[in-house]
């Protein structure tokens, strides 16, 4: 089957590869570069475990066209700690108890980081929309509730 | 979180500094970086993809297999019958003597559920091994199904599993597990009341993020390394050792980590024949079941019928009660001889009943095979058992929560199925939630102990 160059940036690295046209962003990232933070969970969009970045979007990777992403910005859990230091978002899960299976974990990080890039300052009820997208099938959703809204104000302190 | 060391203080040295506390899970850190590595996250140079050609039909004899068109399919490297498994026939729970082999990894002649495993198809790619087991050709006759346990255990009902020879597990004890305690009907006799109630729950899947698979990898020494998300690892490897004629000593598993199980991933169901086709290709072998799968194949909890009789006093004591337990194992065993076994030691509930009788039945039906979810035997017990009690209380126009106190079990008590209590909390636990609750009971109740006499 004939191949498709995709160029694209993953967690600021520069990443080329010929996938078969119709190849899933999730399939490329996990099978073709390795970066296997995304999980396939239903590869059917109900999920949310592949969720990553694209360009500032976040995206169901398993309903997403490797294709489409040629020239993109593309981030995932797995590139979020920098120099092996968490971010105040990772800490707080960890903190908060928010990670049980850990099967959802990377797509409920990728979910609650567009939220906090957007609404620094959420409230419960933004942040159970933002994460609606996202099952966590041992239902610890409670606790992942707090640590988005505590990483906010992490945040905040930060930036204050 | 609020921990009440005033319980059971006069009985035990206060050693528990970590409850209460919060404690940092050892493998947070890989689940917040995304580097914890689940089965699926092993990806192999040449690695194969196993579909599987599943049964259309509930009940079917299976008249002629053709593989001829997807050998054929581009991209096809191997199709396996049941005729390539070297020991076909198995029962999960052989291991600790629960027979008989009643179930088989690739049908042979027969298939007794819509959904179960015919032919194995491997390919290059997922998509070729999908395509290609669309175009295996099974001829099946279709024959007539029983969907409920009360109509398979009728005469004449068609009979489910031939290995068993009639559509219940036998037990020691004969067609159910009994448990005989006291004399039930001279309790009924001399009851102020008796109440009888029938409960019904239907399957539950367990619907795990992460879906039931594993990677297998033949490592050129003739051992297999099979990376899977079962729960219930050694069971598996002696299952596939069973499976496969192949000493242990072959086979490594790696697992523990579980993207969610919930008892839904302890059957041994997709590393056997991964490892047999990893074996006969030579080659790394995906089997990963789809969401659909998931739903549908994956064995749920099982659906279970409980029907409770209770005579009561009008105190408020529980004097007689008759329990016959069904729990529908679908088309094989798996682990529902054992579920149906635990609800019969556990029907009293946490209560104690001087004159108890009790019958589980573990039924076959042309169902999804169940098995193992979260207290399973015991949960649609639990329950059936507790709206009884609600039932039971408004009967003799007693409070819900002091007619548990007058029957709690406590230390010491003679459990039906000759087990003598003890470390009971039951009392206590009650007391705690009265308070939590703010749901008052009388005083002498809130002066009762699990432990202590005379209180």
């Amino acid at each position: 089957m004939a191949k498709v160059p995709v160029q694209f940036t993953l967690n600021g690295s520069e990443k080329a590869e010929f996938v078969e046209s119709g190849t899933t962003l999730l399939h490329a990232l996990r099978d073709k570069i390795g970066d296997t933070s995304p999980k396939g969970g239903c590869h059917q969009g109900t999920c949310g475990a592949c969720s990553v970045i694209v360009d500032g979007e976040l995206r169901l990777s398993c309903l997403t066209l490797a294709e489409t992403c040629s020239d993109a910005d593309i981030r995932t859990t797995a590139g979020l700690a920098e120099g092996g230091v968490l971010q105040p978002l990772q800490r707080a899960f960890l903190d908060a108890f928010a990670t049980q299976c850990g099967f959802c974990t990377p797509g409920m990080i990728m979910a609650a980081k567009v939220l906090l890039d957007r609404t620094p300052n959420p409230s419960r009820e933004d942040v159970v929309e933002a994460l609606s997208g996202n099952i966590c099938r041992c239902t610890g959703y409670e606790p992942i509730i707090q640590a988005v809204l505590t990483a906010a104000r992490a945040n905040s302190q930060n930036a204050a | 979180m609020e921990l009440r060391k005033d319980y059971f203080a006069d009985v035990r040295k206060d050693g528990l500094h970590e409850i209460g506390q919060p404690r940092p899970r050892l493998d947070s850190p890989g689940h917040v970086t995304g580097k914890t590595a689940y089965f699926a996250d092993r990806n192999f140079p040449g690695m194969l993809h196993l579909k599987m050609v599943r049964s259309p039909h509930h009940h079917a004899r299976i008249r002629s297999i053709d593989t001829s068109e997807a050998e054929k399919h581009p991209g096809v490297v191997r199709v396996l019958t049941a005729r390539d498994v070297p020991h076909n026939v198995y029962t999960i729970l052989i291991l600790i003597q629960v027979g008989p082999e009643d179930e088989t990894v690739l049908a042979d002649g027969k298939v007794r559920w819509k959904g179960e495993a015919v032919v194995a198809v491997l390919a290059e790619t997922e998509r070729a091994a999908q395509e290609a087991a669309a175009k295996v050709k099974v001829d099946y006759e279709v024959l007539p199904a029983v969907f409920d346990m009360e109509g398979a255990l009728k005469p004449g009902a068609p009979l489910v599993n031939e290995y068993h020879g009639q559509n219940y597990y036998h037990y020691d004890s004969g067609e159910c597990r009994k448990v005989r305690f006291g004399d039930v009907e001279a309790g009924f006799a001399r009851a102020d009341h008796i109440l009888e109630q029938s409960y019904q729950s239907s399957p539950i899947e367990h619907a795990p993020t992460e879906t039931t698979g594993c990677v297998v990898t033949p490592e050129g020494n003739d051992r297999f390394t099979c990376y899977t998300n079962t729960q219930a690892m050694f069971f598996t490897l002696d299952n596939a050792s069973i499976i496969l004629q192949m000493p242990g000593s072959k086979l490594h598993f790696v697992g523990g980590t579980v993207g969610g199980g919930f008892g839904g991933k302890v059957d041994v169901i997709v590393e056997p024949i991964a490892i047999l086709s990893a074996k006969l290709t030579g080659r790394p072998v995906s089997f990963i079941y789809s969401r659909e799968e998931e739903m549908q194949i994956s064995s749920p909890r099982a659906a279970e019928k409980v029907v409770i009789k209770d005579g009561v006093m009008k105190d408020g004591r529980i004097v007689a009660r008759k329990v016959t337990g069904y729990t529908d194992a679908g088309a094989y065993s798996r682990h529902s001889p054992y579920g149906a076994q635990k609800g019969a030691a556990h029907y009293p509930g946490p209560y104690t009943i001087p004159n108890v009788w009790i019958d589980t039945y573990c039924v076959y039906t042309n169902r999804t095979p169940s098995s193992a979810m979260r207290g399973f035997g015991v949960t649609i017990g639990d329950f059936a058992l507790e709206v009884q009690m609600d039932k039971l209380a408004r009967l003799i126009g007693m409070d819900p929560l002091e007619f548990r106190f007058i029957n709690a079990y406590r230390d010491g008590d003679m459990k039906a199925h000759r087990q003598r209590t003890e470390g009971a909390a039951l009392i206590e636990c009650m007391q705690e939630a009265s308070r939590a609750a703010n749901w008052p009971v009388a005083e002498k109740y809130m002066a009762m102990s699990s432990y202590r006499k005379g209180a």
